[in-house]
């Protein structure tokens, strides 16, 4: 690389540092601080500190293993699901610790889109749908109905469905039973969504369409997305977090992070050197 | 890679022999599979053809004839038989269902897996012993047989079946279906019975109906607890007949006409259950399950 080059992506650098310092004045919507997560003996996560803003979309990247999913588990605390684990720091939602809250409350705050389209085998799209608010004691078949149809909305699925709302919902395509799954989490009205991988197991339309309802709904909700994909982490995020080998190497506006990265992880992680 | 390119060189003796092996070895499941069923087609066919002939409406509506007169019916039996098998349910499937989910959804300890070793050990105990076990218990303390006994003896012979069955059925759901629940925001226990034990219902219903028609074809525990009656019961806390009891009395009497009955209560014992299993098969299958 020629000095002039190494001149320009610093002064670059400074530049959107500048603006990424304004940006951390914002309040932040999710904020972790010195976030340590365990298996049994493995520390996965090795003090993990970032902020997260309201309606923007952080996108996690690294290679595998590296605890994107485990940071993402650890906000919504369903990393204390798998048996052995453990976790210490702080993760504040609005200001509150999430670690001293009940568990169930914290995650209808905090709704998660899995790898894996998941919509519950023995119930029809409508109920896949309202499960969270029916097993929530939620009995009006009104508000139920206005429920389903507002979330499959916003999931994009409504058009699709909206004849079929008492078939299967493991009879839809991939694609479809991955936005289902979106349409649940929403239903229970929550104010960020954790999505692993949401779409590294569609195919290119029905990937493109994820994205799109991504962008969409940023508008109301704070996204964090894990991805493999590093075309769509540029596509989708406003900022991006590199993860490596359990710590936070760079976190910045995703432009940067794609353009000029600080760190030489970074860089050759992005332009494929490894990972 | 050598072995195998000297066989592919080699004779054709080897592949010969390879082919007569796998020939062999396809009859040889075969009929290992028409001799499994070879007993259940006997069964069929000596209750049919030895009990058909004692069925009709008297059987299903008289009580036994005393000895020497002829007719009569194992009305009170087949009462009896169904009263039992509904007190040991009512007792066994609450606690099975409930101590299978804990094993499967929060037995991952030293509690759980001390529960799941003994539930293997109460699983081989002899059901003769169960039934002295009611009858110490129950029987010599209330002072007389009952139906309440023989319910509970059957209970428990019936809770490790339904306990286990319960357990391994629930473990085969996948953990994605837990997460998406639990990600939801609805709680643990909510999510182990409103989800896992829905989405397993179909597997847990099977092994319930084993431990029915286990307890259903039961004699021994009943002789020390729910004894006999030759006339309906007036209550629980009497002694009760049942087919079983009445089949083991009548089929070794002397009398034609009493082991005709005997017979023809085995089979209608056999068909119980079938009906009862297919009947509760229908009435909880999905919605979306495939036929």
């Amino acid at each position: 690389m020629t000095e002039e080059l190494m001149t320009e992506v610093r002064q670059k650098t400074e530049v959107v540092d500048g603006s990424s310092d304004e940006h951390s004045q914002k309040s932040a919507k999710i904020e972790a601080e010195n976030v340590h997560a365990y298996f049994g003996p493995v520390h996965a996560l090795q003090g993990i500190s970032l902020k997260i803003h309201a309606n923007s979309v952080v996108a996690i990247i690294g290679p595998s293993g590296c605890g994107k999913s485990t940071f993402l588990r650890s906000i919504n605390r369903m990393h204390e699901v798998i048996p052995g684990s453990r976790i210490t720091g702080k993760i504040l939602l609005d200001g509150a610790d999430v670690y001293s809250m009940d568990a169930v409350f914290v995650r209808r705050q905090i709704g998660m889109v899995f790898q894996k389209p998941n919509p519950f085998p023995t119930m029809s799209i409508y109920d896949n749908v309202a499960a969270g608010l029916k097993m929530n004691g939620v009995r009006n078949r009104k508000t139920l109905d206005e429920i389903v149809e507002q979330s499959l909305q916003k999931a994009a699925l409504w058009g699709e469905v909206k004849d079929s709302l008492s078939k299967s919902g493991v009879s839809l395509s991939g694609g479809q039973q991955q936005r289902l799954c979106i349409a649940r989490a929403l239903a229970v009205n929550p104010e960020v969504l954790l999505m692993d991988e949401p779409a590294s197991a569609l195919d290119p339309i029905s990937t493109a369409k994820i994205e799109e309802l991504i962008y969409e709904l940023k508008k109301s909700y704070t996204i964090v997305i894990v991805t493999h994909n590093m075309q769509q982490a540029a596509r989708v995020s406003d900022e991006t977090a590199f993860f490596y080998i359990g710590e936070l190497i760079e976190f910045d506006e995703t432009k940067k992070i794609f353009t000029a990265p600080t760190k030489k992880q970074t860089e050759d992680y992005i332009t494929g050197r490894f990972g | 890679m050598v072995m195998q390119r000297a066989d592919n060189s080699g004779s054709s003796l080897r592949f010969y022999w390879r082919k007569a092996v796998s020939v062999t070895m396809y009859v040889l499941s075969g009929l290992s599979a028409l001799v499994a069923i070879i007993p259940l087609v006997l069964i069929f066919y000596y209750t049919l053809s030895l009990g058909l002939s004692a069925i009709n409406v008297d059987f299903f509506t008289q009580l036994p004839k005393p000895v020497g007169e002829s007719g009569g019916g194992l009305a009170n039996a087949i009462v009896g038989t169904l009263v039992l098998v509904g007190l040991g349910s009512c007792i066994s499937l609450p606690v099975g269902i409930m101590a299978g989910i804990y094993l499967s959804e929060f037995g991952n300890n030293a509690f759980g897996m001390a529960v799941r070793f003994l539930t293997d050990v109460l699983n081989g105990v002899p059901s003769i012993v169960t039934g002295v076990v009611a009858y110490t218990m129950i029987v010599i303390p209330m002072g007389h047989f009952s139906a309440y006994a023989g319910g509970v003896a059957l209970a428990i012979l019936m809770i490790p079946t339904i306990t286990r069955t319960t357990e391994e059925m629930l473990k085969i759901v996948p953990q994605s279906y837990r997460e998406a629940a639990l990600a939801l925001g609805i709680s643990h226990w909510k999510t182990s019975l409103r989800i896992v034990v829905r989405t397993a219902l179909g597997g847990v219903i099977t092994g319930i109906m084993l431990a029915v028609a286990r307890a259903a074809g039961e004699t021994a525990p009943l002789l020390f607890t729910a004894l006999n009656n030759r006339f309906w019961h007036t209550s629980l806390d009497q002694p009760i007949a049942s087919l079983t009891v009445f089949i083991y009395n009548y089929g070794v009497s002397p009398f034609d006409d009493w082991i005709a009955q005997a017979w023809a209560g085995a089979l209608v014992l056999m068909l119980m259950i079938l009906v009862l299993s297919v009947a509760v098969r229908v009435a909880t299958r999905s919605r979306f399950e495939e036929r």
